[in-house]
């Protein structure tokens, strides 16, 4: 294999155009530095907003004197229904208890305790909540709403919270996906057109090349290797310079903040290989693919 | 010879005139096989200029042929053909019986391998050494390390660059730069070398070494067709020339009395007629 002459090749090179090859391995090393420190950002944003969303429930209450068979078969029928994720059951008892440790005095007054038993149906995806409702409750044809089975006294969707809800989350999700999108588009370009201008310094040399009589890959076989080194070079010095980072400053504060603690952010060291991984890989395409214009000779 | 043992010895020594006697009238002879064939060529730019105009011509294995004419007449239109830089636009060209047309854009780079280009410019690789430069010709052929330690010294030593080997490009003169290029082009023995402009960057006496080392070159068995608007370098070859003008042959003959068997140092000699500055010794390397 001429893997080493190919290896020597790109080393030489790099070591005879020192001034571009360290502009381009700086561009893959901000670059790369701003996606690891983005795609954490990321990840904890969409993560807290799925934690707010989870919150998104159907309250169906029962009538004030369901019997355990009646509350059997109503759950048997949740568990029925589509997109249904979770059923949850709230006997009247443990309601009472919550509430009158919220406000005693209230309740103390009240005497008996008021509240139904209550299933707690979270669904599949969030945004299927009225359709939950809607098939729990169809709509009468008065505007009414009728519970398909007679112990089910109301099902309610907390409507005007959850549009909300959904709505910010949406948003921030969307937002974020945007961004990470730019950036790394912006990356993809800006390491690009880094390695196209170190190639036209050396478009001369590519022309002598096909001049002997050189194909095209053995020309550029050279400049991916070299874009591999350098993508690689940036990307462990960005790594080196995330993992002071997280170890000097967000490791210390991850007890506080739950953002940075959000359980859906990728380990470290996936997020290391993929940096690596995405580095070279961009580095080294960029390399061949701006070396097509120069080998149309 | 003891006179002149040494240093000059690679660049007179007999090599040359040890040619077996028979591949002299051989290579001369009109009906040998034709290495170039340009048949009704037609060359127009996208802008509308007429790069070349239906020439027709031959040039016979071992011949030696000068391209001459003014700047834009079609010279470099031609070499560029050759080494199927340019497609023409009509016409064929046929390289030692093929049709360049057939020659698809992948296997380009293999067909010329079987060429040795010199040009104006040199063209060599700035951050290389001479010895790589020359190797590198042998690199993209696939050449092993053996082959490449064996032959680059031996034509290094046959164009007197022994002692530059290494150099880089920009710490030799013109015609030393010029003597790289022409070890690169031949480092492969290819049957054709083309030459655009050899001697246009360089003095008299400078180009006439140059020349020197093509005629070695040729007498060895290689076709070589050289682009020149030197007149005074032609008429003193006296070889076969292709004029050109506006794209267009104007005249193809053998000017003068055809001087086909001479050792490379009498045609140093007879060179170097006439040049008013031209020392009588031989060349210094």
């Amino acid at each position: 294999m001429k893997l080493g002459f190919f290896t020597r090749e790109a080393s030489r090179a790099l070591r005879r155009n020192a001034a571009p090859s360290f502009a381009a391995l700086a561009t893959v090393l901000l670059t790369m530095l701003v996606v690891g420190v983005f795609i954490p950002i990321v990840q904890a944003t969409t993560g807290a907003a799925n934690d707010v969303r989870k919150r998104v429930l159907v309250d169906v209450y029962l009538v004030r004197d369901a019997t355990q068979s009646d509350i059997a078969r109503v759950r048997a029928q949740l568990l029925d229904t589509a997109n249904v994720k979770r059923v949850e059951f709230v006997s009247k008892q443990d309601a009472y208890q919550q509430q009158r440790k919220k406000d005693p005095e209230a309740f103390a007054l009240l005497g008996e305790n008021p509240l139904p038993d209550t299933f707690r149906v979270t669904p599949e995806n969030p945004d299927d909540v009225l359709k939950i409702a809607s098939a729990l409750a169809p709509e009468a044809a008065g505007g009414g709403r009728t519970p398909i089975d007679r112990a089910i006294d109301e099902v309610r969707t907390r409507r005007d919270d959850t549009s909300k809800i959904l709505q910010v989350t949406r948003f921030v999700k969307l937002m974020a996906g945007t961004l990470a999108f730019l950036l790394i588009a912006a990356s993809i370009f800006l390491i690009a057109n880094t390695i196209r201008l170190s190639l036209y310094a050396r478009r001369r040399e590519v022309e002598v090349m096909k001049l002997v009589g050189a194909t095209d890959w053995f020309i550029r076989w050279p400049f991916v290797i070299e874009g591999v080194i350098v993508g690689a070079l940036g990307t462990l010095l960005a790594i080196l310079l995330l993992a002071v980072g997280k170890i000097a400053i967000i490791d210390p504060l991850a007890s506080d903040f739950s953002l940075i603690s959000a359980p859906e952010t990728m380990p470290f060291t996936v997020l290391i290989a993929v940096m690596l991984a995405s580095g070279i890989a961009i580095s080294a395409v960029g390399s061949a693919v701006s070396l097509r214009r120069f080998l149309r000779v | 010879m003891p006179v002149k043992t040494g240093t000059t010895s690679p660049l007179h020594s007999e090599a040359a005139s040890q040619m077996p006697a028979a591949a002299i009238p051989h290579r001369a002879r009109p009906a040998a096989p034709s290495v170039i064939e340009f048949r009704g060529v037609e060359k127009r730019y996208d802008v509308g200029a007429i790069g070349l105009d239906q020439a027709t011509f031959s040039i016979g294995r071992g011949e030696w042929a000068f391209l001459v004419g003014s700047t834009g007449s079609g010279k470099s239109t031609i070499m560029r053909l050759l080494i199927k830089e340019l497609e023409p636009t009509a016409g064929t060209i046929r390289v030692a019986g093929k049709d360049l047309s057939e020659i698809a854009r992948k296997r380009v780079p293999y067909y010329r391998r079987n060429i040795g280009v010199v040009f104006q410019d040199f063209k060599l690789l700035p951050n290389r050494t001479v010895y790589d430069n020359v190797a590198y010709a042998l690199q993209v052929t696939g050449g092993t390390r053996k082959e490449i330690r064996a032959k680059v010294p031996d034509i290094l030593r046959l164009t007197g660059l022994s002692t530059k080997l290494h150099n880089y490009p920009d710490q030799l003169s013109g015609g030393e730069q010029q003597r790289v290029a022409i070890a690169r082009a031949f480092v492969n023995h290819p049957p054709l070398l083309l030459a655009d402009e050899p001697t246009g960057n360089l003095d008299p006496e400078t180009s006439i070494g140059i020349m020197q080392l093509l005629y070695r070159i040729n007498r060895a068995g290689t076709t070589v067709l050289i682009a020149t608007h030197d007149n005074a370098m032609v008429d003193k070859m006296r070889r076969r020339v292709i004029e050109l003008s506006q794209g267009r042959i104007v005249r193809d003959e053998a000017t003068g009395a055809y001087v086909r068997d001479e050792s490379t140092r009498e045609f140093a000699i007879r060179m170097r007629d006439g040049l008013p500055e031209s020392p009588p010794t031989v060349e210094k390397p």
